[in-house]
């Protein structure tokens, strides 16, 4: 059977990869749209902090011995804690000023990050290899998954729905959301707004640098890993609606299937259509998807 | 007052004397300028590293001795033809630069090729591969150096279909080297009998080729020939790896793979892949020599590539025409060079021809085996050599104008 001179067995492994390409998607939007749902931070060092996570599997692996899955545990909490640091000297300053300067500054900090490593690490990557236990490939009759990209299907889709679910439905996120609304009032109820607002950050950078660990043993690790993927992580963002948990997830692996789908029928295009749908779905619903009008 | 005016003049009229003393260097000065990647996927195997080959060619020139002046700049096209264009503009127009060499990335190299044309001034290019700089934009300022798309196909593409991959599959690169490398090895494939049995282009920088390479799977073709570059080559055959293609029965073709991309890998994923080079550091011992010269001032110590070695040896006989004749106006030096029979430490003796083609042999390479490799950067084997004669695309090929 063929759909559009595509058999669909092929249709069947496309779709597949365009779901792990949609995970790294999923992984990066989703804490940016927590970190802009709950700081009002465009964070532009997302990227840089993606390639940070990348980085520090790199040498804790090469330089402590420490492989892939020591560092799926340390490299999100040390990239984390930069992000502490971040918001706590530069970020803090800047919530009662315009969005713009909060962009402008994570922008520049992402460009310095890049840059460092550039100089040091050069352009070409570093190899890291695919944590052992998951080499190898199966074969699901249309296409030899490799069990490395089934992992990262199953890894994401669960740290996005367990943040999904602790923002939307436990008590701490129902703060953290009343935190975004009413930050007098919730201080007035005895919570240390600044702090979980701190916390957040942290958290959100956190997410970033586990997505890098995932990323590793698939893409070599580059200082321009990051920047390549920053621009259509913040397409996902827009088109889901800016601070929308659901609507970075939903968004992420729904423009991963449909990347997918174009590397099939027009690959010349694939790189330009996830800002095409950004453009129409501006034009329809301002907000995005899942976003509300404020 | 009256005096002050009168020795100024007088200064003056000195100075425009001198000024036509200093013969016809243009301002007293050589000026180079570097333009090439300095910040993405291509800055490891051009970059800063071109901009340390001009300087090694200016030093081993003895310029200083000789008492010419040669000055170098240099800049980031970021791979894009306007940026590109906007600073070769500048660097003619403003900054009194008189050769521009370089220049990877084929689409940029073209608009960089007709803007030195209009300016009458001269242009290197070591990093750019499209043939089509010596084929129908060939120009009488432009020297195409170190390697191009024909000689990549010839060279790599003859050596595969001889040992029975007959069967392709193209992953190219969209945009102007990527159109031009498939192209000129599919005609090579077709002359010896090979078939193509399907291509896609994908963009410029890619990060996950995984769809590709199922596209590629699915097609059953024995080879799959990558018509790509630097950061995209080595994403595609890291993924290839991944998906368990060459396990499979395929191979790949690497047609345009640099000593920093095999670096990147690593041995344990790219060993074994064959591909042309026209230079590598382990021929003898003047090419040691240069790359321990090269590796001391190099960003993290790397090794040249053919890029870097183009570089070196395309200043090297720029800086003897400009002696020669004793001008750094553009035409005239390439005409010049074109005179004279190439000889340098690195690519041997050669010549340029008519239409811009410099002439020098190329060499068939493998990727060692981790095994094999003694240190950090010994990483090919030569498994046999194309003359000079036989490795570029024959003068009469090509389609340049200048060619009667």
């Amino acid at each position: 059977m063929e759909i559009f001179g595509i058999p669909t067995q092929a249709l069947f492994g496309q779709l597949l990869i365009g779901l792990i390409n949609g995970s790294f998607y999923a992984l990066l939007s989703l804490g940016l749209a927590v970190i802009f749902g709950l700081l009002n931070i465009i964070n532009f060092t997302h990227g840089a902090q993606y390639m940070l996570g990348a980085f520090c599997a790199y040498l804790l692996l090469n330089k402590l011995g420490l492989g892939y899955w020591w560092s799926l545990a340390i490299a999100p909490l040390l990239v984390g804690a930069t992000g502490v640091i971040i918001e706590r000297t530069m970020l803090a300053r800047l919530y009662k000023l315009d969005h713009l300067y909060g962009l402008l500054l994570t922008f520049g900090l992402a460009l310095i990050i890049q840059g460092i490593f550039r100089n040091e690490y050069g352009s070409s990557g570093l190899p890291y290899p695919i944590p052992e236990q998951l080499t190898g490939s199966r074969n699901l009759g249309f296409m030899f998954l490799p069990n490395y990209r089934a992992w990262v299907i199953v890894a994401s889709l669960g740290v996005c729905l367990g943040t999904w679910y602790v923002i939307e439905r436990t008590k701490l996120g129902s703060y953290l959301r009343a935190a975004t609304e009413n930050p007098a009032l919730v201080q007035a109820f005895g919570i240390n707004v600044p702090r979980m607002i701190t916390l957040t950050y942290g958290f959100g950078v956190a997410l970033a640098a586990l997505a890098g660990v995932m990323a590793a043993p698939i893409y070599q690790v580059s200082p321009q890993m990051g920047a390549d993927l920053i621009i259509v992580v913040f397409a996902v963002v827009v088109i889901g609606g800016m601070g929308s948990i659901m609507g970075a997830i939903v968004t992420g692996f729904g423009l991963g299937l449909i990347e997918g789908l174009t590397k099939v029928f027009y690959p010349e295009a694939s790189n330009t259509v996830i800002f095409i749908i950004m453009a129409i779905v501006l034009l329809i619903r301002p907000a995005g998807l899942f976003g509300t009008q404020k | 007052m009256k005096r002050k005016v009168i020795s100024a003049l007088v200064g003056a009229a000195f100075a425009l004397v001198a000024g036509t003393a200093a013969a016809q260097i243009s301002d007293g000065v050589i000026k180079i300028g570097v333009l090439n990647d300095m910040s993405s996927l291509y800055a490891d195997l051009t970059g800063q590293g071109s901009v340390v080959a001009a300087q090694l060619a200016v030093e081993d020139f003895g310029a200083a001795k000789k008492g010419m002046k040669v000055e170098i700049i240099s800049a980031d096209h970021q791979n894009k033809p306007d940026v590109g264009s906007t600073i070769a503009r500048t660097w003619y127009d403003t900054d009194k630069v008189d050769v521009i060499v370089d220049v990877p990335t084929s689409s940029v190299a073209l608009a960089v090729n007709q803007i030195t044309r209009e300016k009458g001034k001269a242009f290197l290019v070591s990093g750019a591969a499209t043939s089509d700089l010596t084929g129908k934009a060939c120009s009488p300022n432009t020297i195409h150096w170190t390697y191009d798309t024909w000689m990549l196909a010839n060279g790599t593409g003859n050596a595969i279909v001889k040992t029975g991959g007959d069967t392709w599959f193209f992953l190219t690169a969209d945009y102007a080297f990527g159109h031009a490398l498939e192209r000129d090895t599919e005609a090579v494939v077709l002359k010896s009998g090979g078939k193509v049995l399907g291509k896609v282009r994908h963009p410029l920088n890619t990060q996950d080729f995984s769809s590709f390479l199922l596209q590629a799977q699915a097609s059953k073709a024995k080879i799959i020939g990558l018509a790509n570059a630097g950061g995209d080559t080595i994403n595609s055959i890291k993924q290839a790896a991944e998906f368990g293609i060459v396990k499979g029965g395929q191979n790949l073709a690497g047609l345009l793979v640099f000593l920093t991309d095999v670096k990147a890998l690593g041995l344990p994923i790219a060993q074994g892949l064959i591909f042309t080079e026209t230079f590598y550091w382990d021929l003898n011992d003047a090419t040691r020599a240069f790359a321990k010269r090269f590796s001391e001032r190099a960003p993290r110590n790397n090794y040249p590539t053919m890029i870097h070695a183009g570089v070196y040896s395309a200043v090297l006989h720029y800086l003897k025409a400009v002696e020669a004749i004793k001008t750094d106006d553009g035409t005239k030096v390439i005409e010049q060079m074109k005179k004279m029979p190439t000889d340098d430490p690195l690519f041997g003796k050669g010549y340029i021809r008519a239409d811009g083609r410099k002439i020098h042999p190329a060499y068939l390479v493998e990727v060692k085996k981790p095994a094999e490799s003694k240190g950090p950067w010994d990483l090919y084997k030569i498994r046999a050599t194309i003359p000079a004669e036989q490795a570029f695309r024959p003068l009469n090929e090509g389609g340049c104008p200048l060619v009667k």
